[in-house]
């Protein structure tokens, strides 16, 4: 299944005036859901654009599903699905009416009641589209973009604002275009989103991609994790060390505050509490953190991803 | 792929006709859902027909006064519908995204525009039918080639697009309907439609001779008031803004 890429950028680089957008950027997406992650301003969305034929590079070379999406837009545009960030319909158009209109645009669309239905859009009515909540226009984006059956989507943070049910249904239907083949490339600014969804996910900071790979690759070679337990104060760490792997530390940060920090594993927590044993320690408040691709993010570009 | 899900990919563009005509029949329809447009495309057009025809404001020579406005209504609503309208709705889409969205759709951007021409030309009818049904009841007697005054309407509607979609493509969504509707009413009284261009000095009878709609319902009148033949100097005048403004438009639209 992840065979061919469905999308190979690289070395973009797209200017604004003398703002640098995108610089140098190297991505390849395969078949799956690949989320491109970053903070406000890391040049997510001009990437995807680049990507959807919007904006022509200033200098490298892309590719989405083999086509270059300018000079091939006719051909590429069929195959594709996009979701902008906002807009993109009719202020005076019903949900039903513009998703009707989309698909008509198409040879083989879906069956649009039953997509009105799946993503709640029923609920609209007869409102026009400038009438309709945020949440509602922005599902009716993603059904705009997923009803023509295209082979790769383009979502741009599909669930900015949203509640966490309406997260959740964008989710589901994310997953089944996994599994029913369609190849998903979502910008977002949401860890767990990514941590969800994603088989590759791509860190972008200052317009290059900084990190790549699977969530867990992510996790596991950005930092290590974390064991923490409360002791007896002025146990005796060096022994403790002794005891554990080679690339692991440890530390007493507070009186009785215990942390181990390296590649935390069902062995390594036997190795800690058999420790404890031995030196007749009870140890309690046991934890583990698991790094998350927050931390990751954090570590790698030293920014919180949502400032 | 074994089993066929919902959503497995069969992608692929509708036919071009289909595309085309969905296009213009949204297109149509959110511009008569919309009441502004309507006030200027159907109200206003009508309302100066049956105002000044049966209540004598304007002097208008010897002629009766239907006769005389009629034909230059008839500029009025293709101005409002190719001009005015289609610059309002082209500049809200282009700010709210539409125009970008269905960028990245199957439908080429020429069809886009053709699409936007059909449904203006659509409008027209309508309005041509309303308007003259009116005038008829009003006891107009029109004269005349039908074919010259479908050729005025077309290249008037051509010249009004060319200079609608230029200002759309260029200036922000508010300015462009601030402009297109002070146009509207600067020309409305300036351009010959319901003032006789002769209440004016020479200087400036010559100067709104070249505009636009001023050939429109100085030819439309030619023909329809005086039963004069195939007006070529109006004719020529509407080409010029018409090749000039569309070969603007074409140069300086930006989609978004």
């Amino acid at each position: 299944m992840r065979s061919e890429p469905v999308v190979q950028v690289h070395a973009l680089v797209k200017r604004y005036g003398t703002k640098t957008a995108v610089d140098g950027l190297d991505l390849v997406a395969r078949a799956g859901v690949t989320a491109v992650l970053g903070p406000n301003g890391a040049g997510k969305t001009t990437t995807v654009e680049t990507c959807e034929g919007y904006r022509k590079p200033d200098s490298g070379t892309v590719r989405v599903l083999g086509l270059d999406p300018v000079r091939q837009a006719r051909e590429l545009h069929p195959r594709i699905g996009v979701m902008l960030q906002s807009g993109g319909v009719y202020s005076g158009a019903r949900a039903d009416e513009m998703l009707r209109h989309v698909a008509r645009l198409h040879a083989h669309p879906l069956d649009v009641n039953a997509l009105i239905e799946r993503l709640g859009l029923d609920s609209c009515g007869r409102t026009t589209y400038r009438r309709l909540s945020g949440g509602q226009q922005q599902r009716l984006a993603l059904a705009m973009a997923v009803v023509g059956r295209p082979e790769l989507v383009f979502l741009d943070e599909p669930t900015a604002g949203l509640d966490p049910q309406a997260r959740r249904a964008t989710w589901d239907l994310v997953r089944d275009l996994r599994s029913d083949g369609v190849s998903v490339i979502l910008t977002t600014h949401y860890m767990d989103e990514a941590e969800q969804l994603a088989d590759d996910v791509a860190i972008i900071d200052g317009g290059r991609v900084i990190a790549q790979g699977t969530p867990e690759e992510l996790c596991r070679g950005g930092a290590e994790n974390t064991l923490r337990f409360m002791g007896r104060p002025g146990l005796d760490v060096g022994s403790l060390l002794k005891a554990l792997p080679a690339d692991c530390t440890a530390a007493e940060l507070t009186p009785g505050s215990y942390r181990v920090i390296g590649k935390v594993d069902p062995q390594l927590l036997a190795t800690v509490t058999s420790w404890c044993a031995q030196h007749g320690v009870m140890p309690e408040k046991i934890s583990v953190e698991r790094h998350t691709l927050e931390d990751v993010f954090l570590e790698l570009t030293g920014k919180e991803l949502r400032a | 792929m074994t089993a066929t899900g919902t959503y497995t990919p069969r992608p692929g563009a509708a036919p071009l006709g289909r595309m085309i005509a969905t296009q213009a029949a949204l297109e149509t329809k959110m511009l008569l859902r919309n009441g502004e447009q309507l006030l200027l495309t159907v109200v206003i057009p009508a309302l100066v027909l049956v105002l000044f025809s049966s209540v004598d404001i304007i002097d208008t020579g010897q002629a009766e006064a239907v006769d005389f406005l009629a034909p230059g209504v008839l500029a009025l609503a293709v101005m409002s519908t190719a001009f005015t309208g289609q610059a309002i709705a082209t500049g809200f889409e282009r700010r709210y995204g539409v125009l970008k969205r269905l960028a990245s759709s199957p439908l080429p951007r020429w069809a886009l525009m053709t699409a936007k021409t059909a449904s203006v030309l659509v409008t027209e009818i309508l309005q041509v039918v309303l308007l003259t049904a009116i005038a008829l009841a009003l006891g107009w007697s029109p004269h005349g080639d039908p074919l010259s005054v479908a050729l005025l309407l077309l290249l008037g509607t051509a010249a009004f697009s060319g200079l609608g979609l230029l200002m759309a493509g260029t200036l922000k969504a508010e300015a462009t309907l601030a402009a297109a509707n002070l146009v509207f009413l600067l020309l409305l009284v300036s351009g010959g439609v319901m003032v006789p261009l002769d209440r004016f000095s020479q200087t400036t009878q010559d100067i709104l001779g070249l505009l636009p709609i001023t050939a429109l319902s100085d030819g439309l009148r030619d023909v329809l008031l005086h039963g004069a033949g195939v007006p070529w100097g109006d004719l020529g005048i509407l080409a010029v803004w018409a090749v000039v403004g569309l070969a603007a438009a074409g140069r300086f639209f930006r989609w978004e």
